[in-house]
Formats: structure tokens, sequence, C-alpha cells
């Protein structure tokens, strides 16, 4: 029986070689860094899409205001001007403007159409202002709105909008909290696997040793396939992730926070980061581990 | 004990460290396992060349004392030293150095059963990143009858074959000693003798060789081949066997 001409392997190879291949901790280990994976990609979807919707609404806090003027028709120019006045004689604020008819008409289309009558309805009148820094006293101008303009109403809706900011913040940090418990709940999976790994496969590393075998060579051939097969099933798992992520409703279709859960851009790019982060996170387990029991079986 | 005086040392096949004038010496090495004790004052000296039996009942010891002298085990108390290194000095990957230069064959004979005999006999050389030469593997093979299975898995050789591949493995990165633990017990007399032809022959070529074995006839045979001494594990204790063996 003559051998069959064998390649040269590298080191790392013949290392890997000299650990059988099948197990059942080779099928977990795959299992796990696929699954771990594929979470993840939803988990930084989430973090994305929440750091858009923060950014976003940050935007809009970006100190605009609103004031609605409702007035008998006849008060309208009078307290309209009067509105004006108040606003150019208000310290803190960087620029305001009345919504003329077109703009208003533009505002409202998504909801009643283009051809609104927007002169025989009773609209209020708009103005936009913003804020400068430092910002202007909302109470006073309130205040002095109410005495110049009684059918003005300061809306700074700046202050509604804050506590939804920081909700998309947190929401944010919860999401990249995900990613990491997930990656800490890989390494532990994957240091159970190679611990199972290293004790089934203890007569290996009796004869390993025997003939001399140094521990660094040992936990190489036990690391080197622990952290392909992370890789390998990462790969997997990112790809089906990335997969159900782009089988979501396109977020222009619907406009909401959910069906905003997607990658934009460059983002697509950020799952094909979780495979080699799944194979270091498995190469640090599978070390440890593997240098951990080793000693424990001297 | 010394058991070296009168040994005639053969130039080993790669001459030892200027330093090293012993490959194994034991000073009052005494072994216990949860409190009970295995071997107790043991002293001796092996010098390099030397051909050495080690004997005694099932469960003497002998073992014991063999992988006290390859460092799989650390005194209880007493000094185990490897080519004039006391092995409690040792750091893990210096135990990893030393074995290879001590070519160990166990009874049962462990291989890497999903790897071919080739790929086991050339393990010494893998475990060291180093390439072993195919043709000195053929040569090797040749040397024990088995060129012709080095394709073929370890489960499929036969008790005989186990074992003078095991022999091959223990010797093919020109170890200086080799310690071999009853490597024909689960063999018929034949082969224990070409097994003891090949450990002589390895002793001519300059290897320290310990053999244990309680197989007294082997011995005698060995003895009318080539010089050796005969140690003799009895109540814990290792002693020089008398000539008449």
């Amino acid at each position: 029986m003559k051998p069959p001409a064998a390649k040269p392997a590298s080191p790392s190879t013949r290392a890997i070689r000299v650990v059988p291949s099948s197990g059942p901790t080779a099928w977990l280990t795959s299992f796990t860094a696929a699954a771990m994976t594929f979470l993840c990609v939803f988990a930084l979807a989430l973090s994305l899409a929440s750091g858009r919707l923060a950014d976003r609404w940050s935007d809009a806090l970006a100190r605009t205001a609103t004031i609605r003027l409702s007035a008998p028709a006849e008060q309208v120019q009078v307290q309209t001007d009067a509105i004006l006045l108040v606003l150019s004689t208000t310290p803190g604020i960087a620029s305001y403007q009345a919504i003329d008819d077109d703009d208003t008409r533009a505002l409202l289309e998504p909801w009643f159409g283009p051809d609104l009558p927007i002169e025989s309805l009773p609209i209020p009148r708009l103005f936009e202002v913003v804020e400068a820094v430092p910002g202007y006293d909302s109470e006073g101008l309130r205040n002095r709105l109410t005495a110049e303009a009684p059918g003005a109403i300061l809306d700074d809706h700046t202050r509604w909008r804050r506590p939804l900011a920081e909700a998309a913040a947190r929401l944010r940090f919860l999401g990249l909290l995900s990613i990491a418990l997930i990656g800490a709940t890989m390494a532990a999976m994957i240091t159970l696997a190679a611990r199972a790994a290293l004790a089934t496969n203890i007569e290996v590393i009796r004869v390993l040793r025997l003939v001399g075998a140094k521990d660094s060579y040992i936990a190489r051939a036990f690391v080197r396939r622990f952290t392909l097969r992370a890789f390998g099933g990462a790969m997997v798992g990112a790809v089906a992730g990335l997969a159900g992520v782009a089988a979501l409703p396109a977020a222009d279709a619907a406009g909401g926070f959910l069906t905003g859960l997607g990658f934009t851009g460059a983002g697509w790019l950020w799952p094909m980061a979780l495979p080699p982060i799944a194979a270091l996170v498995a190469f640090v387990a599978t070390r440890r581990a593997a240098f951990q029991k080793l000693r424990e079986l001297t | 004990m010394e058991s070296t005086a009168d040994v005639p040392l053969v130039k080993p096949s790669r001459p030892l460290s200027v330093k090293e004038t012993t490959v194994i010496a034991f000073e009052n090495v005494a072994y216990s396992y949860s409190g009970s004790e295995l071997l107790a004052d043991v002293s001796l000296r092996l010098a390099p060349g030397s051909f050495h039996f080690l004997t005694g009942p099932s469960g003497s010891g002998k073992s014991t004392f063999l992988k006290l002298a390859y460092a799989e085990l650390r005194p209880t108390t007493g000094r185990v030293t490897l080519f004039d290194r006391d092995v409690t000095s040792l750091s893990r990957d210096d135990v990893a150095r030393t074995r290879r230069r001590i070519g160990i064959v166990h009874q049962d004979c462990r291989f890497l059963d999903h790897m071919t005999l080739g790929a086991n006999m050339a393990l010494p050389f893998t475990v060291s990143d180093r390439e072993s030469d195919p043709k000195e593997l053929d040569e090797l093979l040749g040397w024990v009858g088995l060129s012709h299975l080095s394709g073929a898995l370890p489960p499929q050789l036969s008790g005989g074959e186990r074992q003078r591949a095991a022999l091959a493995r223990a010797v093919i990165v020109d170890p200086d000693v080799i310690l071999a633990d009853e490597p024909t017990g689960n063999v018929d007399w034949e082969m224990s003798l070409k097994i003891l032809t090949l450990l002589v022959e390895l002793n001519r070529m300059g290897k320290t060789i310990v053999v244990a074995t309680h197989d007294l006839n082997l011995i005698r045979q060995a003895k009318a081949q080539v010089q050796t001494r005969v140690l003799r594990i009895a109540k814990h204790r290792v002693q020089l066997a008398g000539a008449d063996l």
C-alpha cells in the first residue's frame, strides 16, 4: 500500500490536520457563529437606523420654531405685521419668515392634494423662526406675541422632539450593547465547544505531547480549526442577515421607523466586518480555553 | 545506585553536549500518588549508549519510572535530571524540547488513528514545524518492514506492526534515548525477537535504551547480543538485578 503523493503543506495546515475534523463541536461552532452573526446583522441594522433617526431628530431640533396665526380675515395682516415686528426686535432670533400661500400649499399637499383652495379655507398663517445661539426667551416671546398679536401661538416643537431624539440615541446604544452581548455569548459558546473538543481529543493531545509537541503547537491546531469554522459560519450568518434586511420594505415606501431598519450606502458593508470579528472572537476564546485546558491536563 | 560503571560507551550517533555526561539520573527519587507510594529512594545514572532492562511484576512501578524519565511525572521528592537538567527547572516548552531527544514506545502504541502510518511516523517532525524527508521516512519504514503500509491507517495494523511502527516513530528524529514500555507485551515471540533486534541495532548505533519488560526470556536473549544491565523494581525500590537473568 503506497501513500498518495503528498502535497507540500504549510506548518499551520499540517498542525490543523493533527486534530480530527469530525465531531459535534465542529457543527456547534459553525452554527453558533452563523446564528450569532445573523442576529448581529439585525442588531447592527437597528443601531444604524436608530443613529440615523437620532441624527434626523437632532437636526430637526436645530432651533426652529413655528408661529401659527389664527385670526379673523380683517385682522390677519395687522397681526402679521405685529408678529414680524415682535420677531425683529426679539434678541436670540437668527432669522424668521412668514410662510406664503405657495409654501403652505406645498406643506399640505401630501394630505390634501395639489388642488387645495387655500384662499377659501381658514388655514392659519405660519411663521418659521430660527433660533440664534444663545437662543431667545421663549416665555418672553410668547407673552409679547399674546400682547401684540392675540391670534399667534408659538410652537417651539423642539421641546417635544428632544425626548424622542434621546430615545433614539438610547436605542442606538441598546443596539450596540446587543452586539456586544451577542459577541460575548458567541465567545462563551465557542469556549465551551473548544473545551469539549479538547476533552474529546485527549488521546490526540497525549500522542502529540509524547512526540514533543509544545502547548503552543497543540493550541494552534485547535485555534486554527475553530477560527476557520467560526469565520465560515459567520460568513453564512452575515449573508443570510443581509438578505433578511434587504427583504425588508424600503424606507421610502412608508417612511416609518421599522421600514427604515436597514442599511444605506456604505452601511451595507458593515455586516461584512462581522465574520473577521467573529473569527477574532473565536481565536481569542479558543486560544484562552486551549491553554487553560492544556495546563489542567498536566 | 550506580549502574553505568562497566557499561561500554558506544559513540552516540549524535554527540551529546560537551557538558552532558548523563542522559537520565535519579537522585533519591520517590513518587507517591494519592498517598500511595509507588517508588521510593531511587538513585541511578544512565550513561549515554547504555542498554538497560527494567523488570518487575505488574504494578511494581515500571511505567511510573519511565514516566519520570521522560518528565510526564514529577518526583514527589528527590531529583530527576534529563541531559543534566533538573526536570523541576524545565518549563513546559523545555519538557517538549527534551522529549524530542527521547523516543518513547508504549505498549499500547499511541497513534493518531485519523492519519496514515506515514503521517504518524512523521509526527515528531510535524510538531516541531520541520519537514520530514520522504526518502528517510521510506528507509525507516523499510527498516521496520512496513514500507508497504505507509498509507494504511493505524487501526488497520496488527499488534506487531504497530509496535514496529511505534519504534520507528520513536527514532525518526534521531533521539539520544529510547524508552520502551513493554514493547513486546502484545506480540508473539518471533515478533518480540524482531523488535529486540531493532533495539539492539539502535543501541549499537549509540542510542541509550531502557526497556521495561517482565519477559525474562527476552532479557536473556538480549544479553546474548549486547551488554545490558537489568534493573529490578521490588517493594518500590529499584535494584540492580543479579547476573543470572
